[in-house]
């Protein structure tokens, strides 16, 4: 089916595909409109889902836990400082292997208070446990949210899924999307059907312990090692997901990379952008290539140095501010997954788009100019910059 | 099932808190606890949940748990919103035919996670109207990170964060009503208990709650031998003491209907209950009268309310 819908409106309709049993509904900017479709499907008996109208984020992520828990397939939707209210509860989600599935609609992080696009609020919760799927456009949006339930549910991994957009960039902007056949989505998903959960008659099931020092670690190993299984089911799913829709998916996506000289590493909306701009380098005759990250958790690390290794000078991109006096957390997973190259790419790293601050293809040409440039002289210059910020002469 | 309340018979019945629990001797809470959930009717299942407290970390230590029921705690702060997602899950599985039979939900939370942190989490869930019990098992401050005052701790009680000194004389606020802000929810039945005597009152009212439909709400003292400095076999007496000098009524609200449920023989002077506690031994010292006096006046006036909104 071909339609027009927002990234919000897609994501919404991929929940009443799914169907799912509960789903804990609270506003904010740029979110709210997913449990408000949402809403209107149970108020239209479209969906049967228990709809849960909480008094906060924290609590919205607790019915889920809980649902889940209760042998419930549950979701919700959150932004910003909605997802910095759940941070507490998203851990507890993860240990207890509940997979639940949250869309992550990306925004900044107050303070100062701002409700426009970046990365801020999910990277803080990049350590959570949590599987992190980022979309860079309706359509992914879409399918991540699809395949997140059969990539946490699987009992190898039974761990919660965030599949994260852009804010009003990809969450308000209406695009053609592909959408699936509902039985085509159900067949897929399958039927939510745990082994142990709290309603179950024949077998009471006590979750959330007080762990102590002899068993905690070997828990928390449990739940990385799952993470680690993540990545295998995470390609099994895409395969699945490829051979029903004809798009396929990988942990993240190469453009013109096969004999890039430069590149970019960078997530979400922005890839569009730097698509644009790698043409045109490329019309020019500059090698110029592009890696968007799909997966940020579980990390595609030696995927990742494999489809860099042949570059010269390689730009993370980070639309998030890390704090870390040393570069972005993508920049952080980059130089360490580059480590174990015998011969690496001069690497610099660009915190770019802040708050909603805008990037064109001309700051992204520019760019790849000083990557040209690195690449000749082996002069990195400044290690981290901000990309478009005006209160200093701009690096980038 | 009758209602007409009989301890042999309810104390036959197998015991959903099992002994093993790791709680102190002369604690309150496990007997509150074993007093509420034997007023579920035998076939009847239930989901316990808990709120981080004495009581978790006491019932649920890894690999063993002390419930016979299903059981889940999360956090400190959100076990009504859990208990409210426990709910959801049930509604949604019941109307899908994949849940059989009734299952009843009862949450437990300390004065900390429930009259402070958890505080908005309760008030959303009562709201919004689930089928559940919360039990607050009141012990007045936190206890198991060691004695910190909450908004439950009484006037002038020693805490470990309201010490006495030269300068400092304990906790200067009063205890906050947490019954009466929940009787402003309007839910169906709220109710203000302790384990006294042969627990009758804590029974019919945990049942009542249990088998009314919609959120119900209990307040129930759990003396702390710790925290409130008793010898830990002066348990029954010091909650007695707390019903008899009125510090702590017993009453109910039903559909908005105020009842008291026991009045005191003799209204007992409200030192008889603080002499038994070392958080209060200051009171008692040479110039501090006064102390006592304001705590008495204080008692003596939310009862005169209590008595006109019950109309006794």
């Amino acid at each position: 089916m071909n339609n027009c819908l927002s990234g919000n409106e897609a994501v919404a309709y991929a929940i009443k595909q799914i169907n799912p049993d509960v789903m804990g509904a609270f506003p904010i900017t740029p979110s709210t409109e997913i449990p408000q479709y949402v809403a209107q499907y149970v108020a239209d008996g479209e969906v049967n889902t228990e709809y849960v109208t909480v008094e906060s984020e924290h609590s919205s992520m607790s019915v889920c836990i809980a649902a889940q828990a209760a042998g419930a397939r549950s979701v919700c939707a959150t932004s910003s400082c909605g997802l910095a209210l759940m941070y507490e509860v998203l851990y507890v989600a993860a240990s207890c292997r509940l997979p639940i599935t949250l869309a992550c609609v990306n925004r900044a992080l107050s303070g100062p208070i701002n409700i426009n696009n970046d990365h801020s609020d999910s990277m803080g919760a990049r350590d959570t446990g949590w599987i992190q799927i980022y979309a860079e456009n309706n359509q992914e949006a879409y399918d991540n949210f699809l395949m997140a339930v059969p990539i946490g549910e699987a009992p190898s991994v039974r761990l919660p899924v965030m599949t994260c957009m852009d804010g009003f960039i990809t969450s308000h902007a209406v695009e053609n999307i592909e959408l699936m056949e509902t039985d085509v989505v159900r067949k897929f998903i399958r039927e939510y059907n745990p082994e142990n959960y709290l309603l179950k008659k024949e077998n009471p099931l006590a979750v959330g312990p007080y762990d102590v020092s002899p068993y905690y670690m070997e828990h928390k190993v449990l739940e990385a090692e799952a993470m680690k299984a993540a990545k295998a089911r995470i390609l099994e799913v895409t395969a699945e997901f490829e051979k029903i829709s004809g798009r396929h998916y990988g942990l993240f996506e190469e453009y013109r990379m096969e004999d890039a000289e430069l590149a970019l590493v960078l997530i979400g909306s922005s890839a569009g952008t730097a698509k644009a701009a790698v043409d045109k380098l490329r019309e020019d005759g500059i090698k110029a290539g592009l890696v968007k990250i799909r997966v940020f958790r579980p990390f595609p690390s030696e995927e990742l140095a494999r489809a860099l290794a042949g570059t010269k000078a390689v730009a993370v991109m980070d639309k998030s501010e890390g704090f870390s006096a040393n570069g972005g957390p993508l920049f952080a997973e980059t130089r360490s997954a580059l480590y174990d190259l015998k011969e690496r790419p001069y690497l610099i790293d660009i915190v770019f788009g802040l708050g909603g601050r805008d990037v064109n293809t001309e700051d992204i040409e520019k760019l790849f100019g000083r990557l040209a440039n690195i690449a000749v002289t082996g002069e990195i210059g400044p290690v981290y910059t901000h990309m478009g910020q005006r209160s200093k002469e701009e690096k980038a | 099932m009758s209602t007409v309340y009989n301890l042999k018979r309810e104390a036959e019945k197998p015991a959903r808190l099992t002994g093993g629990h790791r709680l102190c001797a002369g604690c309150g809470a496990g007997i509150v606890v074993s007093g509420v959930l034997r007023a579920l009717d035998k076939e009847d299942r239930a989901v316990v949940v808990n709120a981080t407290s004495c009581l978790e970390v006491s019932t649920f230590m890894y690999p063993y748990t002390a419930y016979m029921d299903s059981y889940i705690h999360s956090a400190f702060e959100n076990s009504a919103a859990t208990c409210s997602g426990v709910i959801a899950a049930y509604n949604a599985l019941k109307r899908r035919g994949k849940v059989e039979g009734t299952v009843k939900f009862i949450t437990f939370g300390g004065d900390g996670g429930t009259y402070d942190i958890g505080l908005q989490s309760l008030s959303g869930a009562m709201e919004r109207g689930h089928d559940m019990v919360y039990v607050c098992y009141d012990n007045e401050a936190y206890m198991n990170t060691g004695i910190q005052r909450s908004s439950s701790t009484p006037h002038f009680a020693r805490t470990t964060t309201t010490p006495v000194g030269s300068v400092g004389q304990g906790k200067k606020q009063n205890k906050k009503d947490l019954t009466e802000i929940l009787v402003a929810h309007n839910i169906p039945y709220i109710a203000q208990t302790a384990p006294i005597g042969n627990f009758k009152d804590l029974h019919t009212k945990s049942y009542k709650a249990i088998y009314t439909k919609g959120p119900c709400f209990l307040n129930v003292l759990s003396p702390c031998p710790r925290g409130w400095d008793y010898p830990t076999e002066k348990l029954a007496e010091v909650a007695m003491l707390a019903v008899d000098t009125c510090v702590w009524p017993l009453y109910e609200v039903e559909e908005g209907v105020w009842r008291l449920t026991y009045i005191p023989k003799k209204k007992l002077p409200v030192e008889d209950f603080l002499r038994l506690q070392g958080r209060f031994r200051h009171m008692f010292q040479k110039g501090n009268e006064w102390m006592i006096e304001e705590a008495q006046a204080y008692v003596d006036q939310k009862w005169e309310r209590l008595l006109e909104r019950t109309g006794a």
